[in-house]
């Protein structure tokens, strides 16, 4: 077995050794297996009726601040203490299936939509009709419906939301004379302008591969209308379908106007470019603001809801991935748990949250909007105007439809836009087998 | 259990070992027998555990990810799990478009690993082993990379390529719009952009392996071809290289090995994203996080399991035939 005489070798036991070791692990075995199964359990518990424990998603500094503070705030109207559980964001994402099936907290950050009813199908999250019954009336229907379950019973809180749409500088439209396209040929002029004018007209990062997924959505919705949005997203429309095609058909119109190099750049990057105004618009969520660290930049940026481009369905939907609560399977301390919701279902919950951050806006039409910046309050028109409000791709369908196939897919296409029909037969053929398994 | 070490402890007695005179010493103080009871408790807890642990860990998950890989299972509760029978790996041949193109760049990331850095490595460890001055400090740099984790490497460059700050494209000036080199996001570059990183890397790995082979090899050999007018190219090609051979072997395993296992780098790098997919990361993909393919993803990691078998088989066959010889 010694392969050199330095000391590099592969270290192999005779085989007549490993024989005897098995006879005495033999033993062994029967002891070790209830050991391990053992190790389930996880430490934490809130049994007692003074606590309710939550898991957290909230790992940035600036949700984490303002979650506690609602926290704090509900501790000094109810007496209750939330203990919360704080995970990495995507980590916490990435576990969820297991977190859910082991011992979870009583209640846990979510979102709405899709990836809410998948795990309320599942047995995996507790109805609460009951808290529904008193917070209703804070609600507009829209969130009423992203709130339920496949069987229409309640299962999320909705706390904060936030839109996406094409973000751009005052300045910028000002100093050259453009304005705001509210119609596709509109939009695909302005592009050609700006980039006759030096600018890269539609700012871009794909590297982490879900911005493509809401050009996509944006597109889809406003040339086929939210149904088709809904029933693409289930898996029930085909993806082989003339309209998918017509949609691929707007981007690729549009793709020469994106900025290059966008598989390898992050949305931050691809931001900075609209910070440092050599780019005239980006298609993003609010969250884009967070790279406009310098107020009077702040102040200069604005945004338009995406352009209509079939006149039966205008601008009506808005995409607004919303953000809020869920109940585990069996929460220990089911009183308080109920008492936590239907705090955080108030305007004043809501209200508390957006003081420490302000880029997003309440869930709630109750919530005062005094406090709101511009932006805020523009955003929170543009959601509570809208006739139906969509989650993003990856919330509104399978996370492992879209994760496998659709993140891959919409590269593809981003890389080769000629070749779509091969593409899209390919989706479906996958989309078939991952729907079929349901 | 008891009948099996006493006879196994009467066998060693049957050959002298070297330690005889203090065996007879300790039967004249009394002891009977050479195992005390709790020797045989140590014995059987110390070889017991880590092989319930190997086969917990390695045997009972083996194969529990090949019968997996004949299922559809979403990993919530064990009444989901549905018989599939080939369906998945049907799929995988068939409809995955991902999926050749990921053997393909296995299978790139190991000629090039074996044709570059392997060949670098060993041409570094001949100079090193010249005892030249310094000799340390470089060895210390070129194996530095070794030490550092793969996400952080692969953290580093992806700074070096990002196509708009990156240190490449700041340099030659093809960050402008129009001139873009898009060094991790391009299908035709990306992968070997990665390599270029994975190289860096294997590089001080096999100049490591080499150097330690080289250290072994006897100097009278060295003497004995010099006497016999023999430059230094024919030396290393006639007398050194030839007695590299265990080296060459390992060195091999290792390649392998690096090749299939590649995960870390490429996915910090960019995820795996189109141009640089590879077996382990559809792995990853669909079994970890919300995706939950488990099924679908064992599938793909039996291809794995079976592409390595092909290669590891041949080596084990070859090595045990050389110890019946030996």
């Amino acid at each position: 077995m010694r392969i050199s005489p330095s000391g590099l070798h592969v270290p192999g036991p005779s085989r007549r050794n490993v024989i005897r070791g098995a006879g005495s692990a033999a033993l062994l075995a029967g002891a070790g297996i209830p050991l391990l199964s053992a190790c389930g359990g996880s430490g934490s518990s809130g049994s007692d009726s003074k606590t309710v424990s939550l898991g957290s998603n909230a790992s940035d500094a600036v949700p984490k601040k303002a979650y506690q503070s609602v926290y704090d705030a509900f501790k000094k109207s109810s007496g209750v203490t939330v203990k919360v559980n704080t995970k990495d964001h995507n980590t916490f994402q990435e576990q969820i299936n297991s977190y859910l099936q082991g011992t979870p907290d009583d209640v846990f950050n979510w979102f709405a939509g899709y990836r809410m009813q998948f795990f309320a199908a599942k047995g995996l999250a507790s109805p609460i009709d009951d808290v529904w019954e008193k917070i209703g009336a804070n609600f507009p229907d829209a969130m009423k419906k992203l709130s339920k379950g496949a069987d229409g019973k309640y299962y999320f809180v909705p706390l904060t939301t936030y839109p996406w749409a094409v973000f751009y500088r005052k300045s910028v439209f000002q100093a050259k004379g453009y304005t705001v396209p509210t119609t596709w040929d509109e939009l695909v002029a302005l592009c050609k302008q700006m980039k006759k004018d030096g600018l890269v007209p539609i700012a871009f990062g794909d590297k982490d591969a879900w911005p493509a997924m809401g050009t996509f959505d944006q597109i889809n919705f406003r040339l086929n209308g939210y149904d088709f949005h809904v029933e693409l997203m289930a898996g029930k429309a085909a993806w082989t379908d003339s309209k998918v095609k017509d949609v691929f058909d707007h981007w690729a119109e549009l793709l020469p106007y994106h900025q290059d190099g966008f598989m390898g750049r992050t949305w931050q990057d691809a931001a900075q470019t609209l910070v440092s105004k050599k780019a005239g618009m980006y298609l993003l969520g609010t969250f884009v603001a967070q790279q406009f660290t310098n107020a009077s930049d702040l102040a200069d940026l604005d945004f338009f809801p995406f352009p209509e481009i079939n006149s039966a369905y205008g601008q009506d939907t808005v995409e607004a991935p919303t953000d809020g609560f869920m109940v585990s399977k069996s929460p220990k301390n089911h009183d308080g748990v109920v008492k936590l919701l239907e705090y955080l279902g108030t305007p004043a919950a809501e209200e508390t949250y957006l003081k420490t951050d302000p880029s997003v806006v309440a869930a709630s039409s109750k919530a005062s909007t005094a406090a709101y910046s511009t932006l805020q309050k523009k955003a929170f028109d543009m959601i509570g105007g809208a006739k139906s409000l969509t989650q993003f791709m990856d919330r509104d369908s399978r996370p492992d439809f879209t994760s496998t196939v659709m993140q891959p897919g919409l590269q593809k296409f981003l890389q080769n836009p000629k070749g779509v029909d091969s593409l899209l037969s390919s989706i479906e053929r996958q989309k078939k087998t991952i729907f079929a398994s349901e | 259990m008891t009948t099996d070490t006493t006879t196994k402890s009467q066998e060693a007695a049957a050959v002298p070992p070297p330690g005889r005179a203090s065996g007879k010493k300790r039967v004249q103080q009394g002891h009977k027998r050479l195992l005390t009871r709790r020797d045989r408790i140590t014995l059987a807890f110390m070889a017991g555990v880590p092989t319930v642990l190997h086969v917990l860990l390695v045997w009972v998950t083996a194969l529990a990810s090949i019968l997996l890989a004949f299922t559809s299972w979403d990993g919530i509760g064990f009444d989901s799990i549905k018989w599939v029978g080939l369906d998945n790996f049907q799929q995988l041949f068939n409809d995955n478009p991902q999926f050749w193109p990921a053997v393909q760049h296995n299978v790139i990331w190991f000629v090039v690993l074996i044709l570059l850095p392997t060949p670098f490595g060993l041409f570094l460890a001949v100079q090193l082993d010249k005892k030249i001055r310094f000799s340390r400090v470089y060895q210390t740099a070129f194996f530095l990379p070794v030490v550092i984790s793969l996400a952080c490497i692969g953290f580093v460059w992806q700074l070096i390529y990002n196509p708009d700050t990156g240190l490449i494209n700041s340099l030659i000036g093809a960050n402008k719009p129009g001139h873009y080199i898009d060094w991790i996001g391009d299908p035709n570059l990306n992968l070997w952009a990665v390599l270029v990183a994975a190289s860096w890397r294997h590089t001080g790995y096999m100049m490591i392996l080499y150097l330690a082979g080289l250290k072994s090899v006897d100097p009278s050999l060295r003497e004995a071809s010099a006497l016999d007018g023999a430059n230094e190219w024919q030396t290393f090609k006639n007398v050194i290289f030839p007695t590299l051979r265990p080296t060459n072997t390992i060195v091999l395993v290792v390649t392998i090995i690096e090749s299939l296992r590649a995960f870390d780098l490429v996915f910090v790098f960019n995820k795996g994203a189109q141009g640089t997919e590879l077996l382990s990361i559809l792995v990853t993909n669909n079994i970890i996080g919300e995706s939950s393919r488990i099924g679908y993803g064992s599938a793909i990691a039996v291809v794995l399991l079976f592409i390595s078998l092909i290669v590891i088989i041949p080596y084990l066959i070859a090595t045990f035939r050389k110890e019946r010889r030996a």
